[in-house]
């Protein structure tokens, strides 16, 4: 199969996927098959564009003009196809984890669930192989949209108010600022093709340009930068696997893969440097990288302080862009892949608390981890890598991270960057060694026959700790792919 | 093509109202109904056709040249109209036989039908008319026949609502009048195009800009400009469900067709937008109509009320659009005028569906409905999402042109209020999405989804948001050079 045809296929699978669960809804163990087999299918097709990529192609499918000079198209390049390689193998281990904690938990509606969330991570796909702004910004509302069932799924009075939040935040940044600035870059440039070097050098004074940067960093409202960040933990409402998957990786990932993309391919890192925005931007997300992680501290319940920690890390990513450097750019980029198998770990291990052990407040975890000690243990090790300590991946992108702060001679960002792991460890760290040292107030019995959560949630959250390891060791493909993008 | 369809396009539905009426069988005078409707529409896609490859027609009733006769004229302008105004009757009809057999007394159907069309009739003739006297016979035609169709509601309160329709529609019929007598009086000619040549010389004399204020004044009536707008909540919300479908999609877009024709083809852009400064009123009135009527629109416990007020809002964007006086700003108001036609018509049609089975459009009756009636409510959904604007929908079209062409001559707080609107649209939408799908259903769980006689034409429509906002190169084209005709701009 030709790669453009890949590319459309990458979308069109996951979207096909969701007919069959539909389809399928009637038989539980057909319709989980059906899931897995997609999300399988969908992975391979996705490995399968990484050899003409890295080749230097990049196999371009153009849907339709929409109007004239906008048109619904998707492109494989190295950012993007690191984006959709995470999304789609994580949705395999997220489906696998999924029967466990769906079934293990007695959720309702799994049929709607498994459509919605297929539809998601096509949507997914559609944002990370848009060939433009336009078709980026279709399937990021998509992505918006086709979540919201998923957030609000349990249907409670809660599950609502959440849903309002995360809707009218999403919406109302991209719909005020990242669409305003999407049209005025049409306007200004007469494209909105990603082309690298950029399309807006030259097209007006860097005064428009700036106000245009920080619309855009603060539209992308699901790369969660302060203050627009209340809809992530309101979102953590949502079943785990949708939390794991959806808000550690598919929806925030697209958003500051989006800002990513808009830095190297809209703007370009030459004009990014020399807008008065950009610093002012990067502190921002300094500031919001510390900010959240105080947040974290004062939470108790361990999908609360995931969450925060979830809007600080992804805070790095947007800094990385700021930096307007190489460094910088590739950092993010891994950051991109590394905190998804970290953050994945920590909410698989979050979600067999709860179905096994029925808690969700640290304060109340303590002795834990002696009955389930593979789960610990791979919290264990996905807590590390957000800390960004060997022998993890996290420490790989932060410190190329690092690296970009002294290239843009920023020598307080390092500052921040160290001092934000140290709060990191302290709160992440916290969980497990409750667990595992942790002594039960007097008086307190816990029930007998606490154990681990069913195999395929275990087997899961092994996988993507063991992948975490992995990465520290063999970080180099997830490096020589992000460096394709900003070629020396 | 017929050299004669410009004519016939408002002869056969005018003579059809007739034969519905004398038919007396309600399955029989539905059915000339929509062979009128389906005619019109064959006819007005050719002229269309025509247009866009041919160029305009003019066509001479009678042989009669003009001035002196009265002539039809065909263009890029108001064929595009005629293929909206006679498209949304040919879509509504085969939705009407059930919705109207249940809503209306059975002897009264056929009379029903004999309205609707002669509704049409008028509406096609404002249209495709180029004769000023000509607009204002058809607006009466068109007017009169509204008034007796939203009478017949089944709420008492249909026939206020149709009495403060009649008396606010007539002051601006009679302010159009007026403006059309003051015209003649000064150039001795009723013809569009004559006039167009002959009121430069007389801009001078103030009897012109009284004319012109006279006519701006009664056309926004018509079309509830804010704040005229004020007999259009009723209208809409107690009318029977077909008819505030049609009227809904068409009746104000006709009228925002006129104020085209008079501010742009007879008085010229000149004279409208640098000697009489006509954005400096429209354009605050337009955004205040964005912002206020969506404000009012949350507010509402009814969601035909709901979505009416989001109408004068969306009218708004219209005018908005025209205002600006750029090739972009007019074509991004027309371009909303046929996408805008599609979303509500796909809104209201969806709200007669619950109509039928509920008994009621408050917002609590809506409650369950995603699961006792999902395909309706589907529909209102998507339909919902067109009218916020989300991408791959005709809304989101409209709001790409209209805030590039605001952009375009740097007035970006305009371009901020009109994706404020998009927002307060999320609200208003969203309230009745989270009571049809987050409730529990009413009542002993008797209600089911709607026939499909009513669900086919409306899912009609509302793949027709999908499909022209994926493929808006037709509609997008055809706005376009009609602003390029209207501002006379190369094509």
């Amino acid at each position: 199969m030709s790669p453009s045809a890949l590319v459309g296929l990458a979308v069109a699978l996951p979207l096909a996927g969701a007919g069959l669960v539909l389809a399928l809804g009637k038989w539980p163990n057909l319709r989980e098959a059906a899931t897995l087999a997609t999300g399988i299918a969908l992975f391979a097709s996705v490995v399968s564009l990484l050899g003409p990529v890295r080749a230097g192609l990049r196999p371009t499918l153009t849907l339709m003009e929409v109007v004239p000079g906008l048109s619904l198209g998707f492109q494989a390049e190295p950012l993007g196809l690191l984006f959709a390689l995470v999304a789609s193998f994580l949705w395999v281990v997220t489906s696998l984890y999924s029967i466990g904690y769906m079934r293990g938990h007695h959720e309702e509606h799994q049929t709607r669930f498994y459509t919605f969330f297929a539809i998601s991570i096509a949507s997914a796909m559609g944002v990370a192989f848009s060939a433009n702004l336009f078709t980026l910004f279709a399937f990021y509302e998509a992505l918006t949209l086709c979540t919201f069932p998923l957030v609000t799924h349990h249907g409670t009075e809660k599950a609502r108010r959440a849903g309002r939040i995360y809707l009218g935040i999403l919406l109302t940044t991209s719909v005020a600022f990242q669409l305003l600035a999407i049209i005025w870059t049409w306007q200004l440039a007469g494209t909105l093709d990603f082309r690298p070097g950029g399309i807006l050098a030259g097209t007006a004074s860097k005064g428009v340009l700036s106000v245009l940067l920080v619309l855009f960093v603060f539209g992308v409202g699901k790369a969660a930068v302060m203050p627009f960040h209340r809809w992530l933990p309101a979102a953590m409402v949502a079943p785990t696997p949708v939390s794991a998957l959806l808000h550690a990786v598919a929806v925030v990932k697209a958003g500051v893969f989006t800002i990513l993309k808009v830095a190297v391919y809209v703007f370009g890192l030459d004009l990014m440097g020399t807008l008065a925005a950009t610093p002012w931007m990067a502190w921002v997300a300094a500031t919001t990288i510390i900010l959240a992680s105080l947040v974290a501290f004062t939470k108790d319940n361990l999908k609360a302080r995931l969450a925060y920690s979830t809007i600080s890390q992804l805070s790095y990513i947007v800094l990385g862009a700021m930096l307007a450097n190489r460094w910088g750019i590739i950092g993010g980029g891994m950051h991109i892949a590394m905190h998804a198998f970290g953050k994945i770990t920590l909410f698989f291990g979050a979600g067999a608390v709860l179905v096994a052990a029925h808690e969700t407040e640290i304060s109340r975890m303590h002795g834990l981890g002696r009955t389930m000690p593979i789960t610990f243990g791979a919290f264990f090790i996905g807590a590390l890598s957000i800390v960004g300590v060997p022998p993890a991946g996290g420490a790989w992108s932060k410190w190329f991270l690092g690296l970009g702060t002294l290239e843009a001679g920023q020598i307080w960002l390092l500052a921040v960057l160290m001092l934000s792991s140290l709060l990191t460890l302290v709160y992440l760290l916290e969980v497990p060694a409750r667990a595992f040292f942790g002594m039960p107030p007097e008086g307190e019995v816990r029930p007998e026959g606490i154990h681990e959560a069913p195999w395929p949630s275990v087997l899961a959250l092994v996988i993507t700790a063991v992948v975490t390891l992995v990465l520290f060791v063999h970080p180099g493909p997830v490096f020589d792919l992000v460096s394709l993008v900003v070629p020396r | 093509m017929s050299p004669h369809l410009p004519v016939l396009q408002v002869v056969v539905p005018l003579l059809a109202a007739p034969v519905a009426a004398l038919v007396r069988r309600p399955r029989l005078s539905w059915l000339v109904a929509f062979l009128a409707a389906l005619w019109a529409f064959g006819s007005a896609v050719t002229l269309l056709h025509h247009v866009l490859s041919v160029g305009p027609i003019s066509y001479h009733i009678g042989d009669w040249a003009p001035p002196w006769g009265i002539e039809y004229r065909v263009d890029q302008v108001n064929a595009f109209v005629l293929v909206i105004v006679s498209g949304i009757a040919a879509v509504v009809l085969p939705y009407a036989r059930a919705s109207v057999e249940w809503e209306i007394e059975n002897e009264r159907i056929p009379l029903f039908y004999t309205a609707l069309i002669l509704c049409m009739t008028g509406l096609l003739g404002i249209t495709v008319t180029g004769d000023v006297f000509n607009v204002f016979v058809f607006l009466e035609i068109s007017s009169l026949s509204a008034y007796a169709l939203i009478a017949m509601g089944q709420d008492r309160r249909a026939l206020t609502a149709a009495y403060q329709y009649l008396i606010m529609g007539s002051v601006g019929a009679t302010f159009i009048v007026i403006g059309i007598g003051l015209m003649y009086v000064m150039t001795g000619t009723l013809n569009m195009a004559d006039l167009a040549q002959r009121l430069p010389a007389m801009e001078a004399n103030r009897t012109i800009p009284v004319a012109f204020a006279f006519l701006t004044v009664g056309i926004s009536l018509k079309l509830a400009l804010f704040p005229l707008h004020l007999w259009l909540p009723n209208a809409y919300a107690y009318a029977p469900s077909t008819v505030t479908a049609f009227i809904a999609s068409t009746a104000t877009k006709v009228a925002v067709y006129m104020l085209l024709r008079f501010i742009f083809t007879v008085f010229g852009v000149a004279f409208s937008f640098d000697v009489m400064n006509l954005d400096r009123i429209l354009t605050p009135l337009a955004l205040a109509a964005i912002v206020f009527m969506s404000l009012s629109a949350i507010y509402q416990p009814n969601v035909k009320r709901l979505l009416a007020y989001s109408s004068v809002a969306q009218i708004g964007y219209m005018v908005l659009g025209i205002s600006l006086a750029s090739v972009l700003g007019v074509a991004a108001g027309i371009l909303h005028l046929f996408n805008h036609a599609l979303i509500k018509g796909a809104l209201f049609m969806a709200m007669g569906c619950v109509m039928y089975r509920v008994g009621s459009v408050r917002i609590e009756a809506m409650a369950g409905l995603g699961r006792t009636m999902p395909f309706t409510m589907a529909a209102f959904v998507v339909g919902g999402l067109s009218l916020i604007g989300v991408p791959l929908t005709v809304g989101f079209i409209s709001k790409l042109y209209l805030v590039r062409a605001a952009l375009e001559q740097g007035m970006w707080p305009v371009a901020v209020l009109v994706l404020v609107g998009s927002l307060l649209a999320v609200i208003y939408v969203w309230k009745v999405v989270e009571v049809a799908y987050f409730r529990q259903p009413i009542g002993d769980g008797s209600i089911r989804e709607a026939p499909l006689s009513l669900l086919i034409p409306t899912w009609v429509l509302v793949l027709a948001n999908i499909w022209f906002g994926i493929d808006a190169k037709l509609t997008a084209g055809v706005a376009i050079r009609a602003a390029q005709a209207l501002l006379g701009v190369g094509s």
